[in-house]
């Protein structure tokens, strides 16, 4: 454990320390940020509570309003204080910007350090980062990190994966950073080039920026012959390092010192109990340059109730079903692609590969997904591959509670991703109406 | 017995097109192709002289290739020749998975192939009917 005095810090200090933190961000937000004192004036409060609970009663902030004040609207500080700028990975004309000072950078890689450390690494690891470096938070911000715990950092960045294949054996990588699909694409690529990379020294991955589910852990811990750990991070937040999975993977621990998270009931926007299902709000106790009050990422989670057993008080969040921003709906059924990966997975005979294409036929949304076959299946005879096909869409059909077409297509045929996989392809705005 | 190759093929303009010119550079002849096809996608067997090499030109182009163990016959070039062979197999229970036909290179004869679930029974049963079994070097 890397800060065991702040980690393993009890309950009632541990609040204590946030009210005293949330405070001082009250009162310096309302003092430097526009947009925060019309919130606050407009809801007609003071900057300052008089218990966590309180925080209920400030207003939210949104992604709208880091866009509207693009670029530097909300920052906290003068730009003379800030040493540092990165920008959200959102899709088109969606992307805000955040801006960190000297201190921000420290605590970043304080955090990410806690993180590297809960993934089982020490100062003897080798940790290749092939998250993208760049604007996105995931290449600096775990660079950072892993160099804070001191382990030997290789910068490589995504991309150039039979280069990825050349490092991880010439130079004895032991940790793996990048986002999941690219682990798996790591990993076929290893194989194609003859390496069996369960015979490298690589033995734990830390995996974030895209939502997977249980199933594809077990491919990248199978695959790869690892440990995967499951982090998370938005870069509105902080970037990587908001929460982080133990060695127990039983949820993923919120650096509670520096962030207080709530979960709020979808509808009614109220906070709901530990254990019950919402969208994840997030208050950022210590950032500078830009402190986010109550800011709703869009991602639905739930607090995991109860103690860990590695002897952590911050409090868990479950992994990610999928931003809300992924959510399709069809024919009026909310569905996440993520679900769609965990029917697939079970099914012996597809690869992890996989991609949802939305088309419209009139005025019907037409879904056909479309798996990979696995090398592994004897295809010889088209009965196994209508049974293979069939077996797929009853399985994703009955997850979605939504009837779906069911393509096979043959094996790489899907664009596979040095970066954030993309699962879903809509046509729908293309076709006419 | 023979090695038939079976390719999993999109069902794309072009695919076919480019497993053909995939074995032709590979300098692969091809005996037989028969294509089983459904709505989105098609099943490619092919006998051909060399299947080692094609499987391998074939997965170095990126293609999903296996390699399947079926019975090829002579059967002769006449009225009734084929149901003959047929019902010696129907006769042991053995059953038919699919079944292609090409004429022998410059014979009399015609190739019958068949897929069946015991390779070793339908050879056998095949032999003592006196029906003439090909080895992969005889097509």
């Amino acid at each position: 454990m890397f800060q065991p005095e702040y980690e393993m810090m009890d309950r009632e200090r541990l609040e204590a320390l946030q009210l005293e933190r949330l405070n001082s961000l009250l009162a310096r937000v309302y003092e430097t940020v526009p947009t925060y004192r019309r919130k606050f004036d407009a809801a007609d409060m003071v900057p300052h509570v008089s218990s966590l609970d309180e925080l209920a009663g400030v207003p939210f902030t949104v992604k709208d309003d880091l866009r509207a004040a693009y670029p530097y609207g909300m920052f906290a500080v003068p730009m003379s204080e800030i040493v540092r700028v990165h920008s959200s990975s959102g899709t088109t004309g969606q992307v805000s910007v955040v801006g960190y000072t000297a201190g921000d950078l420290d605590r970043w890689s304080d955090l990410m350090a806690r993180t590297f450390a809960a993934a089982g690494g020490t100062r003897d690891d080798v940790v290749q980062i092939a998250y993208g470096y760049g604007l996105f938070t995931g290449g600096l911000g775990a660079h950072y990190g892993s160099e804070r715990l001191g382990c030997a950092t290789i910068p490589i960045s995504g991309g150039n994966t039979k280069r990825q294949v050349h490092v991880m054996k010439d130079f004895g990588t032991t940790i793996l950073a990048c986002t999941p699909s690219y682990a798996l694409l790591i990993a076929e690529t290893a194989r194609d080039m003859g390496i069996d990379p369960t015979q490298l020294s690589l033995r734990a991955g830390v995996f974030g920026a895209e939502p997977w589910s249980e199933n594809t852990r077990a491919e990248v811990e199978r695959q790869l012959g690892i440990t995967a750990t499951d982090i998370y991070g938005l870069s509105e937040v902080l970037g990587p390092g908001v929460a982080s999975e133990c060695e127990c993977q039983c949820g993923l621990h919120v650096n509670e010192d520096h962030f207080i998270i709530e979960i709020v009931d979808t509808e009614t926007l109220q906070p709901v109990a530990d254990g019950k299902f919402g969208e994840v709000v997030f208050t950022t106790l210590t950032k500078e340059g830009i402190p986010v009050v109550r800011y709703r990422t869009r991602d639905i989670s739930r607090i995991v109730p109860g103690e860990c057993s590695c002897g952590r008080t911050f409090r868990r969040l479950e992994r990610l079903t999928g931003r809300s921003d992924d959510m399709l709906i069809i024919r009026g059924v909310n569905v996440f692609p993520s679900q769609i990966e965990q029917g697939l997975l079970g099914i012996k005979g597809v690869a992890p590969h996989y991609q949802v294409v939305l088309s419209r036929r009139g005025s019907m949304d037409q879904v056909e997904v479309q798996v990979e076959v696995s090398p592994e299946v004897n295809f010889d005879e088209v009965k196994t591959l209508e049974r293979l096909r069939a077996r797929v869409r009853a399985e994703i059909t009955s997850a979605l509670a939504v009837s779906i077409g069911v393509r096979l297509v043959e094996p790489r045929f899907i664009q596979r991703s040095e970066g954030k996989a993309k699962r879903v392809v809509d046509l729908r705005a293309e076709g006419s109406e | 017995m023979v090695k038939q190759l079976t390719v999993f093929l999109e069902n794309t303009p072009g695919r076919l097109a480019r497993l053909t010119r995939s074995l032709g550079i590979a300098g692969v002849n091809m005996r037989a192709l028969m294509i089983a096809d459904t709505a989105e996608f098609g099943v490619v067997r092919i006998i051909c002289d060399r299947p080692e090499a094609a499987k391998d030109a074939l997965e170095e182009a990126g293609f999903s290739v296996s390699v399947t163990d079926v019975i090829a016959v002579a059967v002769p070039d006449r009225p009734g020749g084929l149901a003959d062979v047929l019902e010696v197999l129907g006769a042991d229970d053995l059953n038919v998975e699919y079944a292609y036909c090409f004429m022998e290179q410059g014979g009399s004869c015609a190739v019958d192939v068949f897929r069946v679930e015991r390779v070793a029974d339908a050879i056998r049963v095949l032999g003592d009917a006196g029906i003439r079994v090909l080895r992969a070097e005889e097509i």
